[in-house]
């Protein structure tokens, strides 16, 4: 009988995106400043019950992601807070300069809203297939940046940012996802990151859909006599700095696990910190600087070496190095 | 707008001039576009927008946005002028205590926006003109553009998107001075018919001599021109107005004049004779 995954019991699985669009409607009631923008995808961000809801606060901009960007950006002025909403590609890369410019160094309140993340957008293949977005808006300065681990996260995310005055990119995803995170015991806080499991050999730190792989893989290693710390980092900066190290200075090695390519994103992040603080042996769960491809979700991550087996072998490694180095 | 009015404004204009001659040294500036639109900012501000230091966070003042940030020592000479800042405070041009540089700024008080990077403001103004719809405001936006910087795509995708919600609250002003860079707008991208361009994309346009305030005053006493519809104010104007010396040429695009040449521009503003200008022109920045 397993004993780590008891404690994370579901019953069903959601896409994170679905989480992100309950709460929008939820906004729709509870915040009259909530405005939403989309570049032609409503439907896949899940935004048609906020448009069908509220259709005076609802903006259909068309396939013209840099102008729904500038939009959202004038819109900020008298106080409204737009949400827009498009894939993530299509909310980063294809807008950087939007967003530096007229969004994070203006330091406008938008909320950039990032669905079909990651390898486990699945078929539409590598030009869908963002793996560089977290880098790209973790260097933006004002800029806040969030990845939820499920349904619930995102929809409590989604609430919290409409709080929260700055820019912020939220991302999430496509696939149906276990949903796991009650929020009554790990509520989300913006900038605080929750430990699940405890464990004193090893610290996985993960975000996005990695978290619910890293549940997996402490149980695996706990079969094996690994105890894992797992660590679910939500708000990828700023980063909870004191929670990574609190736990790593217990453990003395580090996971980090992401569906995002090695470079620019979770990892380096705590490695920068572990650098300056504490340093020690770290594997990288990541994307290995390379595009994605088309695929299933499952068969992808296993492919690119995001699943289960490889985060147990990675934290079998980094245990090892703390001895060998 | 009466004779005595058009004396002053005119006035106005040539001191406007003269602080952009004084921006064109210890570094430079954009000297050419900042003189092809100096009479649309005085215009502008004098006459017809409601926008003034005491207003500047009131929901309910009118909006100018410069998206060709490039030519903001006519918007800051203009701003010395109206009495929002002391003319001193411009001998900062470049210097890191301030901010006052070569583009927009919004830590100076009347940049609602920061800008440089070409064909963000059409955008912005865009989102402006909504929140004023759902607040159910009747104040003005308006974007002034570069005619170069219309072969950004996003200006296109804006001007889609305002007629398609109706934004007659919205005006793109098109600074058509003919110049991009070091060369003719039409010897590189053409853009006329720019007036055509514009009213098949649903906009009401009007096409004025951008150094004529009677004009200016015609065009834009009728915003709306057709309710419901965006505006596009087509202003004809000359890059380096006002000094014959740099008038219309491809290579006085940004200038960095040394400090005999400015008095010499100076004299030139007030009909003297023609500058004898020795300083390199530019052709790369």
């Amino acid at each position: 009988m397993s004993s780590i995954l008891n404690q994370f019991p579901f019953t069903e699985k959601k896409d994170t995106r679905s989480g992100f669009g309950a709460a929008l409607t939820k906004l729709g009631e509870t915040n009259p400043k909530v405005v939403a923008l989309t570049a032609d995808l409503a439907g896949s961000l899940k935004m048609n019950e906020f448009a069908k809801q509220f259709p005076d606060r609802f903006y259909q901009i068309g396939i013209a992601e840099a102008n729904m960007m500038g939009i959202a950006a004038g819109m900020t002025i008298g106080g409204l807070i737009p949400f827009t909403g498009t894939f993530a590609n299509f909310s980063t890369g294809r807008v950087y300069d939007q967003i530096r410019q007229s969004i994070a160094y203006s330091q406008k309140n938008v909320k950039i809203c990032a669905s079909h993340a990651g390898l486990t957008l699945g078929e539409d293949g590598a030009t869908h297939q963002i793996l560089e977005d977290i880098g790209m808006m973790r260097m933006l300065p004002n800029m806040t940046v969030i990845c939820p681990a499920d349904y619930n996260e995102t929809y409590a995310a989604t609430l919290a940012i409409a709080e929260h005055d700055g820019p912020v990119y939220l991302r999430f995803g496509r696939p149906s996802w276990p949903v796991f995170m009650d929020q009554t015991r790990f509520p989300f806080v913006l900038g605080k990151a929750n430990v699940l499991v405890e464990g004193s050999d090893v610290t996985i730190i993960a975000t996005g859909h990695m978290v619910w792989k890293a549940i997996e893989a402490a149980e695996i290693l706990r079969e094996r006599g690994v105890h894992a710390e797992v660590i679910n980092i939500h708000t990828i900066k700023p980063l909870d700095e004191e929670a990574v190290l609190a736990s790593v200075q217990k453990t003395g090695c580090v996971v980090t696990a992401e569906e995002h390519n090695m470079f620019g994103g979770l990892g380096e992040a705590v490695a920068r910190v572990l650098s300056l603080n504490y340093p020690a042996p770290q594997e990288f769960i990541a994307v290995n600087d390379t595009f994605g491809e088309s695929g299933t979700p499952t068969e992808l991550l296993t492919k690119y070496g995001l699943d289960t087996p490889q985060m147990v072998a990675a934290a079998e490694t980094a245990v090892r190095r703390k001895t060998t180095k | 707008m009466n004779q005595e009015r058009r004396t002053e404004l005119e006035a106005m204009a040539l001191k406007v001039r003269e602080h952009i001659v004084r921006m064109s040294t210890d570094g430079g500036c954009f000297i050419g576009a900042s003189l092809s639109c100096a009479d649309l900012f005085v215009y502008l501000y004098s006459e017809w927008l409601n926008i003034n230091p005491d207003n500047l966070t009131d929901l309910n003042r009118d909006y100018l946005l410069l998206s060709k940030g490039h030519d903001v020592p006519a918007l800051y000479g203009t701003m010395v002028e109206l009495g929002w800042m002391p003319a001193e405070r411009l001998k900062n041009h470049l210097k890191s205590n301030d901010h006052i540089y070569w583009h927009p700024n919004r830590n100076i008080p009347g940049i609602e926006f920061h800008s440089g990077s070409l064909g963000h403001l059409p955008s912005v103004g865009l989102g402006i003109a909504m929140d004023i719809k759902l607040r159910g405001g009747t104040n003005k936006v308006v974007v002034v553009t570069g005619d170069g910087e219309l072969n950004e795509g996003t200006c296109w995708e804006a001007a889609l998107v305002a007629q398609a919600y109706k934004l007659d609250n919205l005006i793109f002003l098109v600074d058509r001075n003919q110049f991009q860079a070091n060369i003719r707008t039409e010897e590189l991208i053409p853009l006329e018919p720019l007036d055509e361009k514009f009213k098949s994309f649903g906009f009401e346009v009007k096409r004025v001599n951008g150094h004529d305030f009677e004009a200016l005053e015609a065009a834009f006493s009728s915003i709306p021109l057709a309710p419901g519809k965006p505006t596009a104010i087509i202003a004809d104007t000359m890059r380096g107005k006002g000094l014959p010396s740099i008038q219309e040429r491809a290579d006085r695009w940004f200038c960095n004049f040394s400090g005999e040449e400015v008095e010499q521009l100076l004299k030139e503003l007030h009909g003297e004779a023609g500058a004898s200008l020795t300083s390199e022109t530019l052709t790369v920045r």
